[in-house]
């Protein structure tokens, strides 16, 4: 009834190809980024902003980047926390180098060199595929954080090994340090989590996610047709890693603002992401956010309801959280292999038929 | 689920600031691999405050309240907790992570809310003069190392040239802490240092413990926490390492560390700054109020053991911080600001820890608006495997100031000119 193409019509050709052909959609989907960037900055504060929003925001470019990589182009990737290690200590090491450009192209380029080093460690995926690759990349997670933690010029030689955000500010208003507006450091993250969310859209639409996709369905079909697989694989390798170093920057720069890399961009991050992806879906921008948001509100919520509510003790509540996502997991990969996304996307199908299905 | 629903907001309405009672967070761990030293620690800590209620009707007439929260020792965690709980009027956070204190330290100097981190953390936090809201009395890591080494002289009759001394440490900022001091003091003693990283969680020391048998340091410290230290312990009677040459920081050192390697743990030693067992009249109040009433937090286990009494002696401390804000500012209802100021004025004498039931279990010292590290004796504790207890081998005993001194201002100088910090106190 609601959510329909019935009069809806594409007189161009750009109106045909619009990410949300369907009107009802398009409306939904301004109004979700109207209320993310003209309300939900009003009504931010410092715990909504720093236990859901920042997680959520920074997880999403995370699992979107992981997403490109595992779930369009089907290289399985365990490295995922190692590289955001690399975005985060690009960031700092160019935010203490040069403190009078701003923290924007910072974060920017810690992408960049994220991208350069993960399109590196993407060089053993022309040779391997699957579990071998994972090892692969699983050895790129441990070499990068052992790097991280033996090299000193890293973390500018600091005693303790950490790594701390100095303040930073755009237009005069500080994202980084611990004088933050809640709001700032919000609409911060949200203005990378939106433009980078538009560009994997559409690089995924386009020619090259095409080529992705084709190498995931099967590589030596897709060589046949002509997608040259060393091209698809060390692009997508560039571009998911290009993500998640930019969240790798934001995570310690303005979410967590000190870092360790051994405990924060350990193997559980990696993990943790690859869960995102697979509860959300793969092979789905909106299951990255989804997969994001699920896994970042969950324990908040089961903390709220468990020992705010029902008073349980903490631990008790601790442990039950695992066994919920371990349960979660396995349902979704027997009931519902592609996720959140795909019941979505019932969900949407249902809707088109409804009241009449037949 | 509307039903959920409503109730959901109903606590989180609830959970809004009521100033009715004094709020002491307790950021702990009772999950994961430093679940061992979490348990009790948060134990000792929660029934102090349960005993201060029960017997004496709170602080100054107020009730205290401790809102714990579960960080797993994990920092994303500890962020959402200090958030969660730092509406609710938190006078005093007390980590007991370094890496969760590391990040809470700029973020509740902005808040205005005073940290202590009891014997870890950021040791140039005792330098008042920058880290204005962080106190780390009555010891620090780097008294700790100066103590470790000064009792190594002392039965070593004063001469440690051309030994070998290995350090077996916890590859994060808490493991690194010490390495500077004893980099610093190998320069004045002439031993030999070698300095052994153990990755997170610690469960894996093969290749260390192998280099240490091909090496024979003859003294090993260790800067070890959580699982790390048990294996450490068993790994050290594997390769037969004289136990009686083996130091462990005081997070190294309670009965979960030495209990599982049995018989071969006997004679390890470990740092303290503060006494150990139950021999305490305060004990025999706990036993009272809040053991034999069933309000013993946990499963009512640990009492009496190493880490069950430093979060004893953490509230402890806490309690008469906010009993000296509230005398100074005359209010029994105080906020963090207040209770910073009482941190600041606390002084710990003989005639106070008779009446608190602790008569001669921790260093008698004053805060100082300069000063918030405390005077940093160290004492040393042995274990017995046969009698299963800790006991006090060395007293508390002062450490070498003039190289931490001198290290602790350098590294405040430092913190304070990357983050543009007004120095105070002047």
């Amino acid at each position: 009834m609601f959510y329909r193409e019935a009069g809806d019509f594409s007189t161009t050709y750009p109106q045909d190809s619009q990410t949300f052909p369907i009107r009802f959609d398009r409306y939904r989907y301004y109004a979700v980024l109207a209320v993310a960037v003209v309300i939900m900055p009003f009504v931010m504060n410092d715990y909504l902003v720093n236990a859901i929003f920042l997680p959520f925001l920074i997880y999403a470019i995370a699992a979107i980047g992981l997403n490109i990589l595992t779930g369009y182009c089907g290289q399985v990737s365990l490295g995922t926390g190692g590289f955001m290690a690399v975005g985060a200590y690009a960031c700092y090491k160019l935010m203490t180098a040069f403190p009078d450009i701003n923290i924007f192209f910072h974060v920017l380029l810690a992408g960049g060199i994220t991208a350069a080093v993960g399109t590196a460690f993407g060089l053993p995926s022309l040779r391997i595929k699957g579990f071998y690759l994972a090892v692969a990349t699983l050895a790129a997670q441990f070499f990068l954080v052992w790097l991280f933690n033996k090299v000193a010029w890293f973390y500018n030689y600091s005693a303790s090994g950490q790594i701390n955000a100095p303040e930073r500010t755009v237009f005069g208003v500080a994202v980084t340090g611990p004088n933050t507006e809640a709001w700032a450091t919000y609409l911060f993250c949200l203005v990378f989590t939106v433009l980078l969310a538009l560009i994997a859209r559409n690089l995924t639409r386009g020619s090259i996610g095409r080529e992705w996709m084709a190498i995931r369905d099967m590589d030596i079909a897709a060589e046949i047709i002509g997608v040259n697989p060393l091209r698809a694989k060390l692009t997508a390798f560039a571009v998911s890693s290009f993500f998640v170093g930019i969240s790798g920057a934001l995570f310690f720069a303005v979410y967590l603002g000190a870092v360790e890399v051994g405990e924060v961009f350990n193997i559980q991050k990696s993990f943790i992401v690859l869960f995102m992806i697979i509860i959300g879906g793969l092979g789905s921008i909106f299951g990255s956010f989804a997969g994001a948001a699920f896994l970042v509100v969950l324990p908040v919520v089961l903390k709220l309801v468990g020992v705010d509510l029902l008073g349980w003790p903490t631990d008790i509540v601790a442990h039950f959280n695992l066994v919920v996502v371990g349960l979660l997991i396995i349902v979704f990969l027997i009931a519902e292999p592609h996720g959140l996304a795909q019941l979505w996307r019932v969900a949407k199908e249902k809707l088109r038929l409804w009241p009449f299905p037949h | 689920m509307k039903k959920l629903g409503i109730a959901v907001v109903a606590a989180v309405m609830a959970a809004g600031p009521v100033m009715a009672d004094l709020v002491f967070p307790s950021l702990s761990y009772r999950t994961g691999p430093y679940a061992a030293g979490g348990i009790p620690f948060a134990d000792g800590y929660a029934d102090y405050f349960t005993l201060l209620n029960e017997r004496d009707g709170g602080i100054g007439g107020v009730a205290a309240r401790v809102l714990e929260c579960e960080t797993g020792y994990n920092t994303e965690k500890g962020v959402e907790c200090y958030e969660s709980t730092k509406g609710e009027g938190a006078l005093v956070y007390q980590p007991l992570s370094t890496g969760i204190t590391y990040q809470l330290i700029p973020k509740a100097t902005a808040d205005d809310i005073p940290i202590h981190s009891m014997g870890y953390g950021r040791t140039s936090a005792a330098n008042g003069t920058v880290f204005s809201h962080v106190f780390n009395y009555p010891g620090n890591y780097w008294n700790g190392a100066s103590g470790a080494i000064n009792y190594l002289l002392e039965t070593n009759n004063g001469d440690l040239s051309g030994k070998k001394i290995a350090l077996v440490y916890h590859n994060s900022a808490y493991g690194k802490e010490p390495i500077r001091t004893l980099e610093e003091l190998q320069k004045k003693h002439g031993y030999e240092f070698l300095p052994l990283a153990v990755d997170h969680p610690g469960q894996e020391q093969k290749s260390q413990w192998l280099q240490i048998r091909r090496e024979r340091p003859d003294f090993v410290l260790m800067w070890g926490w959580g699982v790390m230290n048990q294996v450490a312990v068993q790994e050290a009677a594997n390769i037969r390492y004289p136990m009686e040459n083996f130091i462990g920081i005081w997070w190294s050192g309670s009965e979960n560390d030495v209990l599982p390697a049995g018989e071969a743990a006997n004679g390890y030693k470990a740092l303290t700054f503060h006494g150990v067992g139950s021999d305490f009249p305060v004990f025999a109040d706990i036993q009272k109020h809040v053991v034999d009433t069933g309000k013993a937090a946990g499963a009512g286990d640990q009492i009496g053991t190493v880490l069950y009494n430093r979060g004893l002696y953490a509230a402890m401390l806490a309690a008469e911080a906010a009993k000296k804000a509230q005398s100074i500012h005359g209010v029994a209802e105080i906020t963090p600001a207040m209770m910073r100021d009482g941190m600041e004025a606390l002084e710990i004498t003989p005639a106070l820890q008779e009446e608190l039931g602790i008569p001669g279990f921790g260093p008698n010292f004053s805060v100082s608006c300069e000063n918030h590290g405390g005077p940093g004796l160290v004492g040393v504790t042995q274990w017995d495997a046969s009698a299963k207890t800790w006991s006090l081998i060395s007293d508390f005993k002062p450490t070498d100031t003039e190289v931490i001194g001198a290290l602790i201002e350098e590294d405040s100088t430092a913190y304070a000119s990357e983050n543009n910090i007004a120095l105070s106190c002047q």
